[in-house]
């Protein structure tokens, strides 16, 4: 297997909380991601699950350093993330691109298409020249099925799918080895989004590239990922192959998950069981103790609230932290300032 | 015996746009009808418009909406007020606006209380509190209290969901009620509902785009595109053999867990504009069937093509 | 923060080429303000040419006559005819308050970009000095500036023009706080861009409308001032043409000669209003929730 591209080491990103008062206080933090390690290997399409505060779309920003990562590593392609210094995070910024979730809001309503798609040649120098410049975009234009011509419209004169399609063209435009695509479809009416889903895929394809598929939708998450990581409360509590996790999930909320997800055949809704999760998302501010999804956990035993579990092997280069598979992990009496650094496991390649 | 709820090719005219081109349905107590359809289809033009909740001029409506023995589109404001929330209730898709940031829970619930069941003061309160442990709120007593912004998303789609109930409707509408919650939440929500249905004899209009969740909770299934109803009948019949283009389209372009095929078929271009509708069918730009030389001038007209499945398409007609 | 939103049938309701110019001119009170004020820049600018007399031809003969034929606003204590130093008058207006709202763009508009985009120390420091200056009254301040510089029109401008600095630094910088948290402001630093890129290409453009609407009103003040200034004696110097100095001049033969207050007043008078009108007018439609609502009662 190829080395991975892009990886995290202990990734931490927090958010301060302040208090009212006349002089602003401090009074705690939202850890959004609470220690993450993650690998992408070049040319795969990794996806990349989770609820509300799971703190996933805060783990894509934080890949191009759009948040300050508040500890840990990132490293791309041998580089530093972490350390770069701001001359070198724009070009870093040429090489990992990000798609946003709402096509309404990504694009400037004052630029027409051609100019926003064209930012990116602009910023780092390349295709210099007009004409150059003029071919590139409708170069990219046709990349993602649009009219060269709607080069001179404005946003507002085109339609939510037809705005997600610019967005990736702009993505597209320096031509980035990582794209970190956020919520892509989410916004689109149903019958688009197959065709962005289409799209992706096959960009993906034809260019090389290497993707993260941020997205609360396991169904279209696992259509496109090759593997699949499963986020919650700032941490990835699952990680593996697609057919693996889908089939045989190795995480109580993974399960959970799959089982929510409504599937469009009768017959099969009928018959289904669902796992209903208890009581309500924690604080991301102090997580519980031990595993921090004990407190929703259906099956939650005994070691569950003193000790927080490692990723552990469930099956080939798949892991979960559960503590069902092991008692491995880092043994905690509260959930404050943790690292789950202790244990790092073997993922293999 | 009539049903509770029937709508007779309802019309809503806005400016330029038809928004929604003849709907006709009806619904029983215990029944639940889902009604399918992107951005433009209209279904939730068709819901305000049965409550008046639409300015009407500019708006113009035509058609019939019966229920409980009245004919609502002709009906007075005061009547449809009373209507509102005692006869039909609607909860929303946002939580987040449809809340009033300024009010107690305690206070929205009590709200129509008073209006529609004479209750006020301590009474009001203790209902309030039935209607909160009723939807599954832990704690009720202290939630009266407190302000939206203090609660998650699931816990203010639940608010909403009681104080649609608080008045005993006979109807409760969810548009797109739980389209902006996380897939967890949304099935604890969708079981909420069933049991309440149940439990309260209701029936239930469920308004959204997702065939996923229809395929879970709905007797019955309305496709609209564009204002316009193309199929109708049992979920089943819809969903196991779709007898309409766009239904079908709609079905084969969804990725399904666990069936993992490599391009999703979609169905091409973009769903219509509501000011500038083609002349013929709706769905003609798009159709790769295209069965007929009518299609593009003339709008199929909705036929059963089988036992309580209905169908606007020239497609079937050739058989 | 929520999963999904379900998509809406229309986008938001989003600026179209001319469309602010047919939108504005629904509103007729402001098609009226704007005539004016066209007809204002006309006269202005073509003084010269439209004065039947020039601004300093004195004909003692002739002096503290009332409204004729010859002279349509009579004529002031020197016998210069009142309705030529109004028209020239007009240029002199014209020019105080572009140049003073320019002054006051080109300092304000940019540091309100930076402390809006900057926050923090920045943002502190900087509007910590706009309300320092803020909290001064504004003629005070002017004649504070004159004081230092010295009295005369081009002086009167750069004081005024300094005095309206954190107007539009706060303006602009309360308008940039909402922009820079959009999403294409994000993409365009995912994209790379530096800070200057930012501000310049996706900020600015995004917070016109409250800076135009304040340009307008602003332009209304300065003229205001500035025949303040004149009036009292520290603005525009005789014997040329200012509003405010021939305001100041026939305040000592008003029982005599009433048309040497009424005809510079009311011109004062209209062009102000007419650059209020028009910038209330402009809030009116700039506002994008403004927008919908004329829109929808269009009948829609």
């Amino acid at each position: 297997m190829s080395e991975p591209l892009l990886r995290t080491e202990a990734l931490r990103v927090a958010f301060p909380v302040h208090g009212g008062g006349v002089v602003r206080r401090t009074v705690g933090h939202v850890r959004a991601v609470d220690g993450v390690d993650l690998e992408v290997h070049r040319g795969e399409t990794l996806g990349l699950v989770g609820e509300s505060g799971s703190g996933k779309s805060t783990l894509g920003l934080a890949l191009l350093r759009l948040v300050e990562p508040t500890g840990g590593r990132i490293e791309f392609d041998g580089t530093d993330v972490t350390a770069l210094s701001r001359r070198n995070l724009r070009a870093l910024r040429r090489r990992i691109a990000m798609i946003f979730q709402d096509p309404y809001a990504s694009l400037n309503p004052r630029q027409s298409l051609a100019d926003t798609i064209a930012e990116p040649l602009a910023i780092h120098g390349l295709h210099p020249g007009r004409s150059a410049r003029a071919r590139r975009v409708a170069e990219l234009l046709e990349m993602v099925g649009l009219a060269s011509e709607l080069g001179n419209r404005r946003p507002h004169e085109l339609s939510g799918g037809q705005r997600q399609r610019v967005g990736i063209a702009r993505a597209l435009a320096g031509e980035p080895d990582f794209i970190v695509a956020d919520e892509p479809i989410a916004a689109l009416d149903v019958s688009i989004q197959a065709q962005v889903l289409n799209l992706l895929r096959e960009l993906q394809r034809e260019l090389g590239l290497t993707l993260l598929f941020i997205a609360h939708d396991l169904s279209a998450v696992e259509h496109l990922s090759d593997r699949i990581a499963v986020m919650y409360l700032g941490r990835i509590v699952e990680v593996g192959p697609r057919e693996s996790l889908v089939a045989s999930a190795g995480h109580p909320y993974t399960r959970a998950l799959l089982s929510a997800v409504p599937v469009p055949d009768p017959s099969r809704e009928r018959e289904r069981r669902r796992i209903l999760l208890k009581g309500e998302l924690p604080s991301a501010m102090s997580p519980p103790s031990g595993c921090r999804f004990r407190t929703r956990c259906q099956e939650v035993f005994e070691p569950c609230d003193r000790i927080d579990p490692a990723l552990q092997d469930v099956g080939d280069r798949h892991c979960a932290a559960c503590l069902q598979h092991g008692l491995i992990g880092d043994p905690d009496a509260r959930g404050e300032d943790v690292g789950a650094a202790a244990g790092v496991p073997d993922r293999g390649p | 015996m009539a049903p509770l709820l029937s709508v007779h090719d309802l019309r809503v005219r806005l400016g330029d746009a038809q928004v929604v081109n003849g709907l006709s349905y009806e619904i029983d107590a215990g029944e639940t009808v889902a009604i399918v359809g992107e951005s433009g289809s209209g279904k939730t033009m068709s819901a305000l418009a049965m409550l008046g909740l639409i300015p009407r001029p500019p708006a113009v409506v035509s058609g019939e909406v019966h229920f409980d023995g009245a004919e609502l589109v002709s009906a007075t404001p005061a009547h449809l007020r009373a209507v509102r929330g005692a006869g039909m209730a609607i909860v929303f898709q946002d939580p987040m606006t449809s809340l009033n940031p300024v009010l107690t829970i305690g206070r929205q619930l009590t709200e129509g209380m008073e209006v529609h069941l004479g209750l006020s003061g301590r009474a009001a309160r203790e209902r309030a509190v039935e209607l909160l442990e009723m939807v599954g709120i832990p704690d009720p007593r202290h939630r009266l209290d407190e302000y939206p912004h203090r609660l998650s998303g699931g816990m203010r789609q639940r608010v909403m969901i009681a104080i649609g109930l608080a008045a005993h409707p006979r109807v409760l509408i969810a548009d797109e009620a739980t389209t902006a919650l996380d897939v967890t939440i949304q099935a604890q929500i969708i079981e909420l509902l069933g049991r309440l249905q149940q439990e309260l004899d209701m029936a239930l209009i469920w308004i959204t785009h997702d065939l996923g969740v229809v395929a879970g909770i709905a007797d019955r299934v309305l496709v609209m595109y564009a204002g316009r109803v193309v199929e109708h009948g049992t979920v089943d019949a819809v969903f196991d053999a779709p007898q309409h283009p766009y239904t079908r389209g709609l079905l084969r372009s969804i990725p399904v867990l666990g069936q993992h095929a490599d391009a999703l078929p979609s169905i091409p271009g973009t769903p219509p504009d509501p000011e500038n509708l083609p002349p013929g069918c709706p769905f003609w730009p798009r159709c790769e069937v295209r069965a007929d030389d009518r299609c593009r001038g003339e709008v199929p007209p909705l036929r059963e093509v089988a036992a309580g499945h209905l169908v606007a398409t020239f497609e079937k007609e050739r058989v | 923060m929520s999963a999904t939103v379900a998509p809406t049938s229309t986008p938001l309701p989003a600026r179209q080429r001319g469309e602010t110019l047919r939108l504005l001119v629904r509103n007729r009170i402001a098609v009226v303000a704007l005539a004016v004020l066209v007809a204002f820049i006309v006269v202005a600018v073509f003084g010269k040419a439209l004065a039947p007399y020039g601004y300093n031809s004195v004909d003692v003969a002739d002096r503290l006559q009332g409204p004729s034929v010859h002279h349509w606003f009579g004529t002031d204590e020197l016998g210069r005819d009142v309705f030529s130093r109004v028209l020239l008058g007009a240029a002199v207006s014209l020019k105080v308050g572009a140049v003073a709202v320019g002054i006051s763009l080109v300092v304000g508009v940019p540091c309100g970009l930076i402390a809006g985009f900057y926050g923090g120390v920045l943002d502190d420091v900087i509007m910590r000095v706009m309300d320092v200056l803020f909290a001064f009254p504004a003629i005070l301040m002017a004649i504070a500036v004159l004081a230092i510089l010295g009295p005369g029109s081009t002086n009167a401008m750069v004081a005024i023009g300094i005095v309206y600095i954190p107007i539009f630094a706060r303006v602009t910088r309360a308008a940039v706080l909402p922009v820079r948290e959009e999403v294409y402001v994000r993409a365009a630093r995912a994209s790379g861009a530096s800070d200057l890129r930012l501000m310049r290409r996706h900020l600015l453009p995004n917070v016109l409308g409250p800076i135009i609407v304040q340009t307008s009103i602003s332009f209304a003040f300065a003229i205001l001032s500035e025949a303040a200034l004149s009036f009292i004696g520290l603005g525009t110097q005789p014997p040329h043409p200012s509003w405010g100095l021939m305001l100041s001049d026939g305040t000592d033969f008003i029982n005599q000669a009433w048309w040497m207050v009424v005809f510079p007043g009311a011109a004062i008078f209209v062009v102000v209003l007419a650059f209020n009108i028009l910038g209330d007018a402009l809030r009116d439609t700039l506002d994008p929730r403004q927008r919908s609502l004329i829109r929808n009662a269009r009948g829609a």
